[in-house]
């Protein structure tokens, strides 16, 4: 029998407003522990929440590029529950009146489109961080203290929960990637990974191909990269199937991967049975966003990256279209004058690798680079292209003192290079013509990288069979 | 000789103005009569030695934030906790130049009609000692009747302003919710939680009432005021339409000398020209109560989850986290907070939260409904305040029932977000007899102005006799 994965994420994204989500606290994770609080996100008696307008604003960008309806009440909910992190003992959070809901985020892929519903984007305050000290894992239980940052409590979050329409760990990772640079181009979070500004839990089950049921899912928490989660996404499915092929039972359990070593037995914690006595927030007020606010919000949208990979795909192919938008690089290379494939080809590798900033480069003078890579010596090309972001670069300037083509000022180094190795000389007149890349490799190490190798191996060539 | 217990505050502003007192002295006054007479009432919680403002002094409820100044809610779990902010009313007081002459006893987190409950200790009655004050807002209302401040701010959940004003002679509004900035007060039930004014006269109330009235950007939940406070003058009551609810007025428990003293009271506005009929609220009286013992502990249960041990006030510490949070709890509240804790906890638990809380909800629309319905015919209903007088210490402590159905009258208008004024309106058995107007959203002014005409030709003296 062939088994079908059923993938559903929730995805958690800090919003970048300048304040907190109910007070007016300076968001600034990094800064020292608890240099960002005040009476309310330190939860003091008496303390009430005013929810940040921007925020909310942005959630609702955020829905329409999900494609979510946004209806015309959403409200608050308290979330109770006991933890040091949570200092006023319950989040405010959204449950059954959430602001954006119902929406279709299109995931484009080689063999047509990826239609992935969305169940809800919801506003949220995040918690405190904790730090466990002494006791095993880090963790609270068998922990010596426990020291509490402030800083990050209170932050706003979108929680954005999807159908269960993904139908691979490849295309979660799509949908994640894409869904990232969606975010990062709306300019509502910096969705980092490393910064815990995006976060996300996968649900996984399997079911025989073809039939509809929903099978006993399992929860990835702690999912730190898009590979490792794509990973850990194959492994739950292969266990599952294991499981069910064995004639076992799939039990409902969080897994917690541990990051570093991917080889590892996933760590199993069941699921304390937790009842979070939701209730409405009584104090705050329905959020009653008006059709003019969503209409005008919705005409803010740009271009999402999901039109724009089809759009590109036509110039340089699916592959290079998604690798270009997801990495947020496409924007540069439809700067670039000069032939598509080979611009994508070198924004996607070369300048990803340098570190270039996209703003900083000159594109019409690396366009010019880029048209003359196969006159140039690879590492002169490389330099080329990192001396492009520099002030003043001049393509034409650079690659004439980069790269030696004349051949009055090469002809005396290969010929003393000819005359120092006799014997390969022989050898290759004799003929083992592959010694032909020795004596290129030569003349490169005496000019310093600089000689055109086009030039060189002409000239080579010409001697040699002289 | 400053005679603070007949002073009232406006008599206050106007010795202040005339330079015939300084603020000072007149803090001083209150102070002395607090050394005085405070420790058989225990009004007080703390009290402040060096005031700030050249105003008329005011006592806080010990439920409203004061920078630098204990704030306990009368609880344990809180002792020792002083604000770093103020509240938005206490800052509105700073502001209007009013020192600060101590915070007042309550039920601990206002949870309570006796103010028994306080876990220092209760407030006693100024008519007579052996008797409790009322509550939450005992102690605002005791030290307003003993001459202990000229005013005083209190809160009210189901009637914890409105019941201790009708047991000690005063007067207090519990004013439509959202008009008065909740930023700053230990919150009890966020949806029901109102501060307002005490004092010994309606236009001290109004005046009061005027200062710490209005939307603040801090409390989402408050509005702008359709229309300025204004201080009553009426002396009559001219085209006025009372309406007196059956269910409020004849409901089991009122006493004969409650009822007689208010019968009185609606004769007389009938004599000043109001026009009298009988209405009916049926299911607001009938489940009224019940809904606000739901609706309440389940929002107590989760505003009382801050207090945990970890930031501020009490900790038992005891190896892991949840066992520190349990001690802590259980030796920082006293019976009735736990109570409520867990009635509410139950109330929202998976399963129970339809049946219970949400269903409540719905009925706290249908007892909007039924109020509004009324005043479609009437511009006020009037009731007894309380049932009864006060009555003596211990006499429920043992029945939380009894104790709950001190609030049965003044609960249902507070579940429709209702504003109400109880002024005394005569003595049963030598005690103070509350007379209760609720009116509309937002018609303070109305209801000022007929507590103010009936205030005078009822010509109730405030001073307890023993204190004379």
């Amino acid at each position: 029998m062939n088994w079908e994965p059923v993938i559903g994420l929730e995805i958690h994204v800090h919003l970048k407003t300048r304040t907190k989500m109910f007070c007016r606290c300076e968001v600034a994770y990094f800064d020292p522990p608890n240099t960002h609080t005040c009476p309310v996100c330190l939860a003091f008696p008496g303390a009430l929440p005013v929810p940040n307008r921007k925020a909310v604003d942005w959630t609702i960008l955020l829905g329409h590029a999900l494609g979510c309806r946004v209806p015309d009440r959403a409200i608050f909910h308290r979330k109770n529950y006991f933890y040091p992190d949570n200092p006023k003992g319950y989040q405010i959070s959204q449950y059954d009146e959430p602001l954006c809901v119902d929406g279709a985020f299109t995931v484009p892929g080689p063999e047509g489109d990826a239609v992935v519903g969305i169940e809800r984007a919801h506003l949220e305050e995040d918690a405190a961080k904790t730090i466990h000290v002494g006791g095993a894992e880090g963790r609270i239980h068998g922990a010596d203290r426990s020291l509490v940052d402030f800083n990050r409590c209170g932050t706003p979050l979108v929680e954005i929960v999807t159908k269960p329409d993904i139908r691979s760990a490849e295309e979660a990772k799509q949908f994640l990637q894409l869904l990232r640079q969606t975010v990062v181009e709306l300019g509502i979070s910096d969705a980092e990974m490393e910064k815990g500004s995006l976060r996300f839990d996968v649900n996984v089950s399997v079911r025989p191909e073809g039939s509809d049921e929903l099978r006993t899912r399992t929860e990835l928490k702690n999912m730190n990269s898009f590979n490792f989660a794509a990973k850990g996404i194959e492994r739950e499915v292969r266990r599952q199937v294991e499981i069910w092929e064995s004639g076992g039972e799939v039990e409902q359990e969080t897994l917690h991967f541990d990051p570093g070593n991917e080889s590892a037995p996933p760590l199993r914690s069941k699921e304390e049975a937790q009842d979070y006595r939701y209730f409405p927030e009584p104090d705050l007020v329905p959020l009653e966003p008006s059709r003019e606010l969503v209409e005008r919000t919705r005409g803010k949208l740009p271009e999402l990256p999901s039109a724009r990979i089809r759009r590109l795909e036509a110039e340089v192919g699916f592959s290079l279209a998604e690798g270009l938008v997801t990495s947020g690089r496409d924007e540069l290379y439809s700067r670039i004058p000069g032939e598509r494939a080979a611009v994508a080809n070198v924004v996607m590798n070369e300048l990803a690798a340098l570190g270039l900033d996209p703003a900083a480069v000159d594109a019409d003078e690396l366009g010019k680079v880029i048209e003359r890579r196969g006159e140039i010596p690879r590492t002169a090309f490389t330099e080329a292209l990192a001396a492009s972001a520099s002030p003043g670069f001049s393509a034409d300037r650079y690659l004439a003192e980069a790269a030696i083509a004349d051949v009055g000022e090469l002809d005396p180094v290969i010929d003393r290079i000819l005359s120092e190795n006799e014997q390969q000389v022989e050898a290759y007149r004799g003929g083992k013509e592959g010694l032909l890349g020795f004596f290129v490799g030569q003349v490169m190490k005496e000019t310093g990288g600089k000689a055109n190798p086009k030039v060189v191996n002409e000239r080579l060539r010409e001697k040699l069979s002289a | 000789m400053i005679d603070t217990l007949r002073l009232t505050a406006e008599e206050a502003i106007g010795l202040i103005e005339r330079g015939e007192v300084s603020g000072a002295e007149l803090h001083r006054a209150y102070s002395d009569a607090i050394a005085e007479r405070d420790p058989e009432l225990h009004a007080y919680l703390c009290t402040v030695d060096e005031p700030v403002g050249g105003g008329v002094p005011i006592a806080l409820k010990d439920v409203i934030s004061t920078r630098g100044v204990e704030t306990t809610a009368a609880s344990k779990i809180l002792a020792g906790y002083k604000p770093v902010f103020d509240a938005t009313v206490a800052a509105r007081c700073k502001d209007a130049g009013l020192p600060l002459l101590g915070k007042t006893n309550l039920d601990e987190f206002a949870m309570g009609s006796s103010t028994e409950n306080s876990a220092y200790g209760p407030t006693r009655n100024p008519w007579d000692p052996g008797r409790v004050p009322g509550g939450s807002s005992g102690g605002s209302t005791a030290a307003v009747a003993a001459g202990l401040a000229p005013w005083a701010l209190g809160s009210d959940t189901g009637g914890s302003i409105k019941q201790p004003a009708a047991l000690c002679g005063v007067v207090g509004l519990r004013p439509t919710y959202g008009t008065v900035s909740r930023f700053g007060i230990v919150a009890f039930a966020s949806s029901l939680d109102q501060v307002g004014p005490i004092a010994k006269t309606v236009r001290d109330c109004a005046l009061l009432h005027r200062v710490i009235a209005g939307r603040d950007p801090a409390d989402s939940t408050t509005v702008e005021l359709p229309e300025p406070i204004e201080i009553p003058e009426a002396e009559d009551l001219e085209g006025l339409r009372i309406g007196v609810p059956k269910e409020l007025n004849e409901a089991d428990g009122i006493e004969p000398g409650v009822t007689e003293a208010v019968n009185r009271t609606i004769e007389l506005a009938r004599e000043l020209g109001a026009e009298v009929g009988e209405c009916r609220l049926p299911r607001s009286v009938e489940y009224g109560l019940p809904c606000y013992y739901l609706i309440a502990p389940s929002e107590a249960s989760s505003n009382l989850a801050r207090y945990d041990g970890v930031r501020y006030g009490l900790r038992v510490e005891n190896g892991d986290v949840r066992t520190m949070y349990d001690r802590t709890r259980d030796a920082g509240f006293g019976d009735e907070p736990k109570r409520r804790i867990m009635l509410g906890t139950y109330a929202l638990s998976a399963g129970y939260y339809e049946a219970y809380y949400g269903q409540a909800q719905k009925v706290r629309t249908v007892i909007r409904q039924e109020h509004d319905a009324a005043f479609e015919q009437f511009d006020v209903l009037v009731s007894p305040t309380s049932p009864t007088v006060a009555f003596e210490l211990g006499a429920r402590t043992a029945n939380p029932l009894a104790m709950y159905a001190a609030d049965l009258l003044t609960i249902p208008s507070n579940m429709a977000g209702l504003p109400g004024l109880s002024i005394p309106c005569g003595l049963s058995e030598g005690l103070p007899v509350g007379f209760q107007l609720i009116g509309p959203q937002f018609s303070e002014n109305l209801l000022f102005r007929a507590g103010h005409a009936l205030e005078r030709v009822i010509g109730f003296d405030f001073v307890p006799e023993r204190l004379k």
